[in-house]
């Protein structure tokens, strides 16, 4: 809210931004410049106008890997968002153990993607992995590489697994805040721990949880390299989500121009969504 | 000298300060005083060179230095939170801003050693801020400030977060402290009280406009005013609207206030009548002041004196009266305005005469 | 509503007291009336939050009761104590309007909704909200979120008292003026048990009928705001209380003449002293006058606040402040004068009683 005056500050910024024009700016354009071009290698382009983005939008593939896309993220949200914040609440907040979960709960966004996907594939492997093992001991038919209904099952599981340390850490950071006085007097008041939670605890960490929604919302719009790893977007089509969807259109079938214009949709998807979010949770906020 | 010359800071479409114009000289402690967000900690932002005014121009002895940044002009500050370094020493803590200006050690031991008597800190340089109370906390801070050599001194309410009776003391010493800097010294604090104390001169603010500045204790006698007024009055300033015929304010009940000789002339209208809550007593000031009947609504003891809440004709005043005294609730007790110290207000609020002491 | 018993209550934050000097709050044996105002007033780290938070049940003390109405209620919590709190910092629950604010503790308890509604708006009106019952809490200045956090308490028909820990320090001066004597009227009105720490003389002084002054964990005195003022029975309340606090002077005692160096000071009435123990005069700056008859006074500064001056100088080369009325004299070489009546005599920091005269 307030401006200093040191224009040297500028200069602190400058690499930031060109990071970010090499980063972002210029790929985006490159994109841009593809989707509405044809190639046929050796360099020669022809411009095509909207036609790659026509074939996109009216094609059933990408709606369905879309929808799919659409489901998967829902589906993490709405397991991801509860379970953070009840792990959360679960959690001491002072006393020797407090740093101790919060060694736990960063672990597992310590890993690597790739190896991510790689272990749970070793783990749910149904002849050899742990939980795959288990699952059919207890008299499960469980194939993630075999049945949509699994693969889906171990998908979300591994993201969920992956993932809910982050909304927890961020849960638990804006529980941190809320001073000593407001329990006290939900005591006073006999309020019940549902009350506490809806009066108290929820408002006083709505900011971050919009920022825990935002977060997880893009990044699982755009997650790629765990389902790769893990089911390669199959048994057929049933896990590919629109990452995997636009390799294998740019990679697998070198179509240059609807993988452009696909992407340049999904960047502008993802756009408006993070806007609709902010905008909505951010809503009477003005204080 | 530092100057103010229209200065205005809008921040979206409202004006947090409006186009204030002050000018203060060196070695002079200024008060400024006004509610929350009467726009004092962003006027001494504008001042300090923090902020840069969206119009108007900030002077420095004769030079125009409005933009430029606050590290170029000197500036201490100290705030209402006790802002140390916490993992120095008070030593430390105090010789900072010389040791970032590289001054030699001999010079900053004496510097040092000179402000720690000055605030009463020599027996804890060794020890670090958290291992001290509030009050030396905000020494150290003050120490600080006063080491560094500055030329402008912006104290934002520095002892909101004391203790009643240490902010008591604080508050005595440090005018002696500035006294021996030869620094402006600008302080802003919400409470009347502290700026009466401190004397020097005051600046009443109100919703980003400077209303009068001129010395603390003619601020308080003759505002220009109802707002300075208002401001500058704690307890809160007793008021009533009146209107004036021939010589006198007429009441109801048939209880008059005479129009002071001065402004006797005055045209017949209504008027907004101030006094001070000392101006109100159980007994007449003068021989032939008129009783008004008035409802007890709440009294106050503080061992000394009591303040006593009325109600008149729908006015609430606050009466100050020396001793104890035990009046009930909704008990109809006689009250006297005492008519040589009346501030009177036309209906704009403006000042149509300030009791001159001399006269009375 | 309740009568307060604090029964030979001591507390240590260390698990192991030892010696008394490991005792953040030293021994408390008294009793608050029921309907009584009544104030904990003192310096930081003197105790007094300590004590509201035994009170409270926050705290369980290291030793000794607390009785409310007989009962013994040291092992209960907070809540089973009925008591209501009004903090420091406003706590208002942000999402509900201020008639929710006011009806969550009874809803919680499950009264009916038409008891409630009666309820509510009844308090509504006493703490002066009316017209703003559909506001969103959280949209309120301090001191109107300080009031429903009030209601809160008032709203309740079996609390046993309300305690208030600091609760004007975020609110503007002119609103500290209508918050407080609207408390003390409402206190009137309902006749509730009330509690209240601060560290503010006046805030405590204008509050409560029965004020406690406390320093570094023990209550050096318990009076209504008029004993505290004229016969402080300790050096500290005589500093502590009043502003300027107290001028304290060494004296020698000589049958009813305290003599401060080469001045001599007419006692009302002999003081019995015992031999050796520091012998001190204490005197209020308002009990003082400047005049052409008296102890010669050297004046340094005179600092005027408006409706008095403060005269600041020496007597015998001891620091002394005197209270000079607004449109008081200072003449030229002004001399000082005693009143009798405010002249209190303490050995080794403890008031001594003066002997009933002959």
């Amino acid at each position: 809210m307030n401006k200093t005056l040191n224009n040297r500050a500028w200069f602190m910024v400058l690499p930031v931004l060109l990071l970010v024009a090499f980063n972002a700016i210029i790929p985006l354009m490159t994109v841009v410049n593809y989707s509405v071009q044809e190639t046929f290698g050796n360099n020669l382009f022809f411009f095509e106008g909207f036609k790659w983005y026509e074939q996109v939008l009216t094609s059933s593939r990408f709606h369905a890997s879309l929808t799919r896309q659409i489901i998967f993220t829902l589906v993490i949200l709405a397991i991801e968002i509860p379970l953070g914040v009840a792990v959360a609440l679960a959690m001491p907040r002072s006393g020797p153990w407090v740093p101790v979960c919060l060694v736990l709960m960063a672990l597992p966004l310590l890993i690597p993607w790739n190896v991510v996907g790689a272990m749970w594939n070793i783990f749910a492997l149904p002849d050899i992995g742990l939980l795959g093992y288990v699952i059919n001991a207890i008299g499960i038919d469980y194939n993630f590489t075999r049945q949509p209904g699994s693969a889906w099952f171990t998908v979300v599981l591994m993201d969920v697994w992956h993932w809910t340390s982050l909304v927890v850490l961020l849960a638990y950071a804006g529980l941190r805040s809320i001073p000593d006085a407001y329990y006290q007097a939900a005591r006073i008041d006999s309020a019940s721990a549902w009350s506490v939670f809806r009066y108290i605890q929820l408002p006083k960490m709505r900011r971050v949880l919009t920022i825990a929604v935002l977060l997880r919302f893009i990044d699982s719009f755009m997650i790629y390299t765990e389902p790769f790893v893990l089911t390669g977007g199959g048994p057929g089509n049933t896990t590919t989500f629109l990452s995997i969807d636009l390799v294998k259109a740019a990679l697998g079938e070198f179509n240059l121009g609807i993988a452009a214009a696909m992407s340049v949709i999904y960047f502008l998807m993802t756009l408006l969504a993070c806007w609709c979010f902010y905008t909505l949770m951010t809503r009477g906020d003005e204080q | 000298m530092l100057e103010l010359k229209n200065v205005s800071l809008a921040v979206g479409a409202e004006n947090w300060i409006d186009d204030v114009s002050l000018a203060l000289s060196k070695g002079t402690l200024n008060v400024l005083l006004g509610p929350t967000l009467s726009g004092k900690t962003s006027l001494m932002r504008l001042m300090a060179g923090l902020d840069r005014p969206s119009s108007g121009s900030v002077w420095f002895d004769g030079q125009d230095v409005t933009g430029v940044p606050v590290q170029q002009r000197n500036v201490a500050m100290v705030y209402q939170q006790f802002i140390n370094y916490p993992a120095m020493t008070v030593y430390e803590n105090i010789a900072s801003p010389l040791r970032v200006r590289g001054a030699d050690k001999k010079h900053i031991d004496a510097e040092v050693r000179r402000a720690a008597e000055l605030l009463k800190l020599t027996p804890y340089l060794d020890r670090t801020p958290l291992q001290l109370s509030g009050g030396q906390q905000q020494r150290t801070a003050l120490a600080r400030a006063i080491v560094k050599n500055a030329s402008l001194v912006l104290l934002d309410e520095p002892l909101a977060n004391l203790d009643y009776k240490l902010r008591e003391e604080l508050r005595e010493e440090l005018p002696k402290v500035f006294a021996e800097t030869g620094a402006i010294f600008v302080y802003a604090t919400t409470e009347p009280h502290e700026a009466l104390l401190l004397g020097g001169s005051t600046a009443t603010l109100n919703e980003g406009r400077v209303t009068q500045f001129g010395p603390t204790i003619e601020v308080f006698r003759k505002p220009n005013d109802l707002v300075t007024a208002r401001t500058f009055a704690d307890p809160p300033l007793n008021t009533i609207v009146l209107p004036k015929k021939g010589a006198k304010f007429s009441l109801d009940g048939g209880a008059d206030l005479p129009v002071p000789v001065e402004l006797a002339d005055i045209a017949d209208a209504a008027y907004t009548i101030g006094f001070q809550p000392h101006h109100l007593s159980l007994r007449p000031p003068v021989p032939g002041a008129k009783a008004l009947r008035a409802r007890v609504q709440v009294t106050e003891i503080t061992g000394s004196e009591s303040f006593v809440h009325v109600e008149f004709g729908g006015s609430r005043w606050v009466m100050l009266s020396h001793g104890i005294v035990s009046l009930e609730p909704d008990e109809t007790v006689d009250v006297y305005i005492d008519p040589r110290h009346l501030l009177v207000f036309d209906m704009d609020g403006n000042a149509v005469r300030v009791p001159d002491r001399k006269a009375a | 509503m309740a009568r307060i018993d604090l029964d030979h209550i001591r507390h240590a934050y260390t698990a192991d007291p030892r010696s008394e000097a490991d005792y953040a709050l030293k021994e408390v044996h008294h009793t608050f009336a029921d309907g009584t105002a009544c104030a904990l007033l003192g310096p930081s780290g003197c105790g007094k939050t300590t004590l509201l938070n035994i009170i409270s049940g926050l705290l369980r003390p290291s030793d000794g009761k607390v009785l409310f109405d007989g009962r013994d209620v040291t092992a209960l919590s907070t809540e089973e104590r009925n008591i209501a709190q009004v903090f420091q910092f406003p706590v208002v629950y942000d999402t509900m309007t201020v008639y929710q604010n006011l009806a969550f503790p009874l809803r919680n308890r499950g009264v009916p909704e038409a008891e409630v509604d009666t309820r509510v708006r009844e308090i509504i009106d006493m703490i002066d909200l009316g017209g703003m019952a559909d506001r969103r809490a959280n949209r309120l200045t301090a001191d109107s979120k300080q009031k429903i956090a009030l209601g809160r308490g008032l709203v309740r028909s079996d609390v046993n008292a309300i305690l208030f820990d600091e609760p004007l320090t975020v609110i503007d001066p002119h609103m500290k003026w209508m918050l407080r004597s609207q408390l003390k009227q409402l206190h009137r009105r309902v006749g509730f048990t009330m509690v209240y720490v601060t560290h503010d003389q006046t805030e405590a002084l204008t509050f409560a009928d029965v004020v406690v002054v406390m320093y570094e964990g023990e209550i050096v005195q318990i009076g209504t705001p008029a004993e505290l003022f004229e016969r402080p029975s300790h050096t500290f309340v005589g500093y502590f209380i009043g502003s300027p606090g107290m001028n304290v002077l060494p004296v020698k005692l000589d049958g009813t003449t305290a003599r401060i160096g080469e001045v001599a000071v007419p006692l009302p009435a002999p003081v019995k002293i015992e031999n050796g123990a520091k012998t001190e005069l204490g005197i209020r700056p308002e009990y003082l006058s400047l005049g052409r008859e008296g102890a010669p006074f050297a004046i340094s500064k005179i600092e005027d606040i408006g409706r008095q001056k403060i005269v600041r100088g020496t007597l015998e080369s001891h620091p002394v402040a005197v209270v000079v009325g607004e449109d008081g004299e200072i003449p030229a070489d002004a001399r000082l004068a005693f009143d009798p009546a405010g002249i209190n005599i303490y050995a080794d920091s403890w008031r001594v009683e003066p002997e009933a005269r002959a």
